[in-house]
């Protein structure tokens, strides 16, 4: 497992598949199908056929993000990401929300410059490494984008 | 295929595996080919670069490579046009080169059209024939026209290229598109052909390898289905020119497609195939220079094929270094090519079949296949498996490889695919093997 081997330089994968991440892709939160929401969006990345749903469900002053539910097939850095946002999504602020969004699409294009906030990102930091593999930050983006154009309805 | 269809179809050239007695290429010898490319000699993520992703692009030898850099540091002209000596050298290259995929493919030299690719090259019978449908072209052009009710017959199985310029064809012509239905596995028999094929086909095109199944379409059976229907054949031969002999006279087909960067070529130039009264009806499709005799300001006379469908200037160089390619080719001999590639697809396949949660796409072990093999692993999306094994520097294809329909019918959103050429070692599907062999674990999917 690469958790045994995280960090060691002879792993060029440690960087990408962080414990977290594949903890994240095999336990998965937020991975369900609601029957209602107050936002919804698809989203898919042809190049790899990765698609993913991301469903919105709000306070009634609208201000907070009461559930982030997700539904979709793809790769362990797209599955975990979407497991990751939910986690970190529930409970803040809408503008919060928009803010963390921002900030992991900062990290995610720095091409592995950037040292990432954990009090903003959370567990989402896990995916620095993610950002050096230019082929796989889509997959890592896939359900933010997605939860941007749901907030994007409620707005 | 069930044994008894596997003998008939043996029994006829174009389906049989490599010929009896064509010699597989040596260990010694694949390491000598091997120094002839370059690329193939670096190491990538710290391990020596084994290269299974030549289904998608090949390597390229020096030979094509010092042939392309010679042709411009003493030829490099315009084609078609200029009076000066350069000019006429270029003119005499590029047309040699086209005489040579003549060669190679069984044509005569104006069967041969330059394209971009095959993709190009399949998109031009497409658009020609909505041109003609549409009333564009000579009188014979109206041979090729579709009309409202016209079928057009593909396979579930085609690559996207092979897929989408005919429902484009169909939107355009009120012609309908139908296909041939895959099977559990992804291939398909005669006998599925047979029952989908009506008297309004007008169009059949197929490919002759599939890039995900490595499955091997009963060429023969087709041609003749087509024929009896008064049907057009297109063979997309992207994934048989390059490792098998073909010959389109004994094919039969009436137009056929390929790719130079997938048959160790450049990229950016691809080769149509028609049969000369095929190609003389067909309209243009690009217009503009060297494609004409007379031009007004009203109307426009066009030049025969091939010229008629090689408006600007042409990938002059790129057909220099195909034809180069095709020497190489056939200097090591396509039937060995093909033997070679056999042999290793059977040791991926079995290889394959031993490690648990491996599931194989396409035909089962000890029928014939393409030197190709697509397969999905249990609990591991292609992707991920994919990022492995490239941190071992072993190069595979992995997604729906322009075949949703197919992925869709098989159950899978996405296949890695490990693919094979002359320089393909032994080691090179070792090295694989034991690598997807640790997939599963390391992903914490084995049970």
């Amino acid at each position: 497992m690469i958790g045994e081997t995280a960090g060691a330089a002879s792993d060029p994968l440690a960087g990408l598949y962080q414990q977290v991440i594949l903890d994240h892709a095999k336990r998965r939160s937020g991975d369900h199908e609601l029957k209602s929401a107050d936002a919804e969006h698809y989203e898919r990345n042809p190049t790899c056929g990765d698609e993913i749903t991301v469903q919105l469900v709000l306070s009634p002053d609208g201000a907070v993000v009461d559930e982030l539910a997700w539904h979709g097939a793809g790769c362990s850095i797209s599955m975990a990401s979407a497991s990751v946002l939910s986690e970190l999504a529930e409970g803040k602020s809408v503008a919060e929300v928009r803010s963390m969004i921002d900030s992991f699409r900062e990290l995610m294009r720095s091409r592995g410059t950037l040292e990432p906030d954990e009090d903003v990102l959370g567990d989402a930091v896990a995916f620095q490494g993610v950002s050096k593999f230019v082929m796989r930050v889509k997959c890592a983006m896939l359900s933010w984008v997605a939860a941007e154009a749901c907030l994007a309805q409620v707005a | 295929m069930t044994p008894t269809e596997t003998s008939t179809t043996d029994a006829g050239t174009t389906l049989a595996g490599p010929k009896p007695g064509s010699a597989v290429l040596s260990e010694a010898e694949v390491a000598r080919i091997r120094t002839d490319f370059p690329a193939l000699d670096q190491a990538v993520n710290g391990h020596p670069l084994a290269y299974l992703d030549s289904a998608a692009t090949a390597q390229r030898p020096w030979a094509v490579l010092d042939a392309e850099r010679r042709f411009l540091e003493t030829v490099n002209a315009a084609v078609h046009r200029g009076a000066h000596t350069l000019a006429a050298l270029s003119t005499e290259e590029f047309e040699a080169a086209r005489e040579t995929v003549a060669h190679f493919i069984g044509s005569k030299p104006d069967e041969i059209v330059w394209t971009s690719n095959a993709t190009d090259a399949l998109n031009l019978v497409a658009s020609g024939i909505a041109n003609a449908s549409r009333g564009r072209g000579a009188p014979e052009s109206e041979r090729l026209a579709l009309k409202p009710g016209d079928e057009i017959l593909i396979t579930e199985a085609e690559h996207h290229a092979n897929l989408i310029p005919w429902q484009e064809l169909a939107a355009a012509t009120g012609a309908v598109l139908r296909w041939i239905p895959v099977r559990d596995d992804g291939t398909f028999t005669a006998q599925d052909a047979a029952s989908a094929m009506s008297d309004k086909v007008r169009i059949l095109a197929f490919a002759h390898v599939s890039n995900v199944t490595g499955f091997v379409a009963p060429v023969a059976e087709l041609v003749e289905l087509a024929r009896a229907a008064g049907a057009i054949t297109v063979l997309d031969a992207c994934q048989s020119a390059p490792h098998r002999h073909l010959d389109v006279a004994t094919l039969g087909v009436d137009f056929a497609a390929f790719s130079g960067h997938k048959m160790l070529g450049p990229t950016g130039i691809g080769v149509l195939y028609g049969r000369s009264e095929l190609l003389e009806a067909l309209p243009p499709v690009r217009t503009g220079g060297s494609m004409i005799t007379t031009v007004t300001m009203e109307k426009t006379e066009f030049l025969a094929p091939p010229q008629r469908f090689e408006a600007g200037t042409q990938p002059v160089s790129q057909a220099v270094a195909l034809a180069e390619a095709i020497r190489y080719l056939d200097s090591v001999g396509l039937e060995r090519i093909e033997a070679h590639e056999h042999r290793l697809a059977r040791a991926l396949v079995d290889g394959l079949s031993g490690i648990p949660g491996i599931r194989i796409v396409g035909p089962a072990s000890g029928e014939q296949r393409a030197g190709l093999v697509s397969f999905d692993v249990e609990g591991v999306h292609a992707h991920d498996v994919g990022q492995f094994l490239d941190a071992q520097g072993i190069a595979v294809r992995v997604g729906h490889h322009c075949a949703q329909p197919l992925h869709r019918r098989l159950g899978l959103t996405a296949t890695t695919r490990a693919s094979t050429y002359l320089y393909t070692t032994d080691a090179d599907v070792e090295r694989l093997l034991d690598s997807v062999a640790g997939v599963r674990s390391y992903f914490g999917a084995a049970s």
